[in-house]
């Protein structure tokens, strides 16, 4: 499977910058247009031919990693294969209508935004479903938001969110932007929420308890039962973070759980593609009693047809229109593509992938047994070198040096979408690069299209922009 | 149920094999696939959605036959969200695996193409609003709004309190967001008049006070004026020690005033005018600022390195200021964001050039100034509204109910907006300017 990763050069550079190619200043006439003082003199862009741009293009992405080159296995990211079919469903010209459309003129997309509504909520044991929240942590944002409203609603004025100490970093900046305390709680010696600390970090202060279920460590909580009933009887709210959910579709429900709040995030669970960074759509789903706070609209279903609605006690609005539609068509399709059997399947084999290659690797792997991921360490060698390392045999690294719990951790959640001959290959680069030599390690890696960067003087000389580099060169 | 490849039942995105999977399983040391779950019975689910899974070649025509209950209809609709034609190369490009599914830029080394580009619109946006920091992305207007205010909010100058300005005139999309986005830093918001579609600048003086983080102004603004007075807006912030935050679009920008010259602190407005069509309101939010707050700055900044071949390379920087590192302390929560929109706008951008791009801005002003002409034509009708210069956008008022004028312009294959009662939003681009006509002939037939 090795690979070299292609690489275009010229002098001391990759692969040309735009304006490095050809860069024209025009002069801004807008004489009969606007008044002189309205408008700027002149706008200096890159002026390229089609032909040109489209190999600079073509170039750039033969240098960069994707799901469709090879196995992905940030841990905690779910990085899945995206079906083709869904891309070509999603550019329908007839979906994308503008969103102020008149519902009777938009059945078509308001039926498809309410029959996510309805998948999501069964697929979480919820009983209500918003669509709007643009990514993960908007969609975390947005839980608190609902959690606030409702505690606001009864007189509750509570000023606390406890977090454990592995979840993921945004659950921790989204509490904050809600106003809230962050409580972190630490973890026990198998790796889940410690009960002891769990009963001393809840009061009446407590807004919610946001988990996420498998943890970061792909353990999954067993006390869970419990940890919900400890957090209602002090009238705090259970939130569920959907970045691990791909562990359990069909197995296990959020709402059957005992949480009252969840995001999902269509872009692991439900294989929409990462875009290198985003979209991604974070859907919040929350029981029947916390309905009413969601983000407005949504969208019902009646005699006359789907018709979007202000929830009654509505937070308002968490994007400026309806959120990221061209995601949430693609996830749409493949939940439908897969339909129960499909999903179950999906969960399955993701558990069977992590477990088997946690047993083929030398590394330490502290814990278990695992869902759909496990945090392995390198020990004494360094995570991230050892990362780099496996880049050069011809895979993505996991992610590394997190979880905190897990000194020098990588990582790992290889999905469902690899088979055994490719898990093998992924085993064979975590076990060769943990035995390569020093030397190897630090030098790597040395078959991609970049050898290692500099990150640390990239921080201390910020430069961000082309213009930038005039000053500098 | 057939799987598509072959396989009975289950995903048939799972490639195993029946002795592969019998492999791995005597590998773990487990019968099956469900000994590995470590659910407590008492939460196993053990019902079923329903949902039956479908057939590629079917589902494509459940999906067709969904979307065509959407009507056809040509849509003149903006405010504050803009359709362009999208050149096909955009499609094509975006559309390579290598861009469309990657993962956020962990590792440079392997990332170089897709962080090149995030270099290159970032490198873009400086160049159009002339300030020298730029983020790779927001989600949308509303959101880099309400992150703008969170910054000037950190910042905090010489204000004593919390309060953030805004034109009575916001779009309610963008309003709703900065509402929740404040609502956490126990900051609020103060409307200020317009006159006549801008800024009543001499109400705002009256309103700005050391009680001021940050102002906030649009051009065009969300019925399509332009603002003549943005300077003087921005003096009014500076002297009263807030930040001057100016929303805008990236068409808008190539005509208009330089915000740097006009004294903005921050730029803010949505950026997916460019490269990604009406997607029932999918944005991409601009963010670009002054060199002074960059460690202020809210979501993921791409810079320049070098590599151990000296090699001129780039990679994601100055995280320390991220959530994955800072957690609580964060400058924001903002982690998946809108890259790909990103890539598809600066693709848009570049195949512009920057002719054709201040050509489109142009037209964005003639087309809805000559449009509204012809609007103002008809007995019953006044266009546009305001005495102003309009960007791609115009109020309209009719004698007759707007809301009829917009259901009978809808029997007749035209969207527009009704306002309110007498009042009418038009739009127009060059994704729809050549129904301009059938605009103007449906409206003399419906007045």
């Amino acid at each position: 499977m090795n690979f070299d990763q292609a690489r275009f050069s010229r002098d001391d550079e990759y692969e040309p910058l735009l304006s490095e190619k050809d860069s024209t200043t025009v002069e801004v006439d807008s004489e009969g247009v606007l008044p002189d003082d309205l408008t700027r003199d002149e706008l200096t862009l890159p002026a390229l031919s089609e032909p040109q741009l489209a190999r600079h293009y073509t170039r750039l992405s033969q240098m960069n990693y994707s799901v469709e080159l090879g196995p992905y296995p940030l841990g905690s990211c779910t990085m899945k294969y995206n079906p083709s079919f869904t891309e070509d469903v999603a550019a329908d010209p007839n979906a994308g209508v503008h969103p102020d459309r008149s519902d009777r003129t938009i059945q078509g997309t308001l039926g498809l935004l309410h029959g996510l509504q309805e998948y999501l909520a069964d697929i979480g044991g919820m009983d209500a479903v918003t669509l709007q929240p643009p990514a993960g942590a908007a969609g975390e944002f947005t839980g608190i938001l609902v959690a606030k409203a409702y505690h606001e609603s009864r007189g509750d004025d509570r000023s606390e969110i406890i977090i454990p100490s592995s979840a993921h970093g945004t659950n921790f900046a989204s509490a904050a932007m809600a106003g809230y305390d962050v409580v972190e709680l630490p973890s026990d010696d198998d790796g889940r929420v410690d009960m002891e600390a769990l009963d001393a970090a809840i009061s009446e202060e407590t807004a919610a308890l946001m988990l996420t279920n498998p943890n970061t460590l792909g353990l999954f909580e067993r006390d869970i039962v419990d940890i919900a009933e400890m957090v209602h009887d002090a009238g705090g709210l259970l939130y569920y973070d959907g970045a691990n959910l791909n562990a359990l579709l069909g197995r296990a429900r959020p709402g059957d759980m005992g949480f009252d709040i969840m995001h999902y995030n269509v872009h692991k669970t439900f294989a929409t593609p990462h875009g290198g960074g985003g979209p991604g759509a974070g859907p919040v789903g929350v029981v029947e009693e916390l309905a009413e706070f969601l983000p407005s609209p949504m969208v019902r279903e009646t005699a006359a047809g789907y018709e979007q609605y202000e929830p009654e006690s509505s937070i308002g609005k968490v994007h400026g229109f309806a959120g990221n539609w061209l995601v949430l068509v693609k996830a749409y399709a493949y939940i439908a593509r897969l339909g129960d059997a499909g999903l179950a399947d999906a969960s399955a084999k993701a558990v069977l992938n992590a477990n088997y290659l946690a047993s083929q690797i030398d590394l330490e792997v502290p814990y278990g047994p695992f869902h759909h991921e496990f945090a392995a360490t390198s020990g004494d060698r360094d995570a991230a070198d050892v990362a780099k390392r496996m880049l050069d045999y011809g895979v993505h690294p996991p992610t590394t040096k997190w979880p905190e719990l897990v000194s020098q951790a990588m990582l790992t959640e290889p999905t469902e979408v690899e088979d055994k001959a490719s898990l093998d290959d992924l085993a064979h680069a975590f076990n060769a690069a943990y035995a390569d030599s020093d030397e190897a390690l630090e030098t790597a890696p040395t078959k991609t299209s970049a050898r290692r960067i500099d990150q640390v003087s990239a921080a201390r000389n910020p430069r961000l922009s082309w213009q930038a580099l005039g000053d500098d060169e | 149920m057939t799987a598509g490849n072959g396989r009975r039942v289950g995903s048939p995105y799972a490639p195993h094999t029946d002795a592969d999977e019998q492999a791995m399983l005597d590998a773990v040391g487990v019968d099956s696939a469900e000994d590995l779950f470590d659910i407590p019975e008492e939460v196993r689910f053990d019902g079923e959605f329903g949902v039956a899974g479908t057939d590629e070649q079917e589902l494509r025509n459940v999906m067709a036959d969904l979307f065509s209950r959407n009507e056809e209809l040509t849509e003149f609709l903006g405010r504050g969200h803009h359709a362009h034609y999208v050149p096909a190369l955009v499609d094509d490009l975006s559309r390579r695996s290598e861009f469309l599914t990657s993962y956020t830029q962990y590792q440079p080394e392997i990332a170089q193409g897709f962080l090149q580009v995030l270099f290159e619109y970032q490198s873009m946006l400086v160049e159009l609003t002339g300030l020298p920091v730029a983020n790779c992305s927001m989600y949308d207007a509303a959101t880099a709004l309400a992150e703008a205010a969170l910054l000037a909010n950190r910042l905090r100058r010489g204000a004593s309190g919390h309060r953030v300005l805004v034109p009575e005139h916001l779009h309610e999309g963008r309003l709703g967001v900065l509402e929740n986005y404040l609502d956490g830093a126990e900051m609020e918001i103060g409307e200020y008049p317009m006159d006549d579609g801008a800024v009543d600048v001499e109400a705002l003086a009256d309103l700005v006070d050391d009680e001021t983080v940050m102002v906030y102004a649009e051009t065009p603004t969300v019925r399509g004026v332009i603002e003549e007075r943005l300077a003087d807006i921005g003096d009014l912030a500076h002297d009263n020690d807030a930040l001057f935050c100016l929303g805008s679009d990236l068409v808008a920008l190539a005509l208009l005033e330089e915000p740097a010259s006009v004294g903005a602190d921050v730029v803010v407005g949505e950026a997916g005018a460019l490269g990604l069509g009406t997607a029932y309101g999918m944005g991409l939010g601009i963010f670009a600022t002054r060199e002074e707050y960059l460690r202020q700055v809210p979501g993921r900044l791409v810079g320049v390195s070098e590599d151990s071949a000296d090699m001129r390379a780039f990679t994601l920087t100055l995280q320390t200021r991220e959530q994955h590192i800072r957690k609580e302390r964060a400058t924001s929560n903002i982690c998946t964001n809108q890259a790909w929109v990103a890539l598809r706008t600066a693709m848009h951008m570049a195949w512009l050039g920057p002719d054709r791009l201040v050509d489109l801005a142009t037209q964005a002003v003639t087309d809805a100034r000559d449009l509204a002409a012809r609007l103002d034509e008809l007995s019953g009708v006044k266009a546009p509204l305001y005495d102003r210069h309009h960007f791609r956008e115009f109020v309209v008022r009719t004698d007759q109910p707007a809301p009829a004028i917009t259901n009978d312009l809808a029997g007749r294959g035209f969207a527009v907006h009704a306002l309110d009662d007498h009042h009418l939003q038009v739009c127009i681009t060059d994704a729809n300017a050549d129904a301009a006509d059938g605009l103007v002939a449906a409206f003399e037939e419906v007045i």
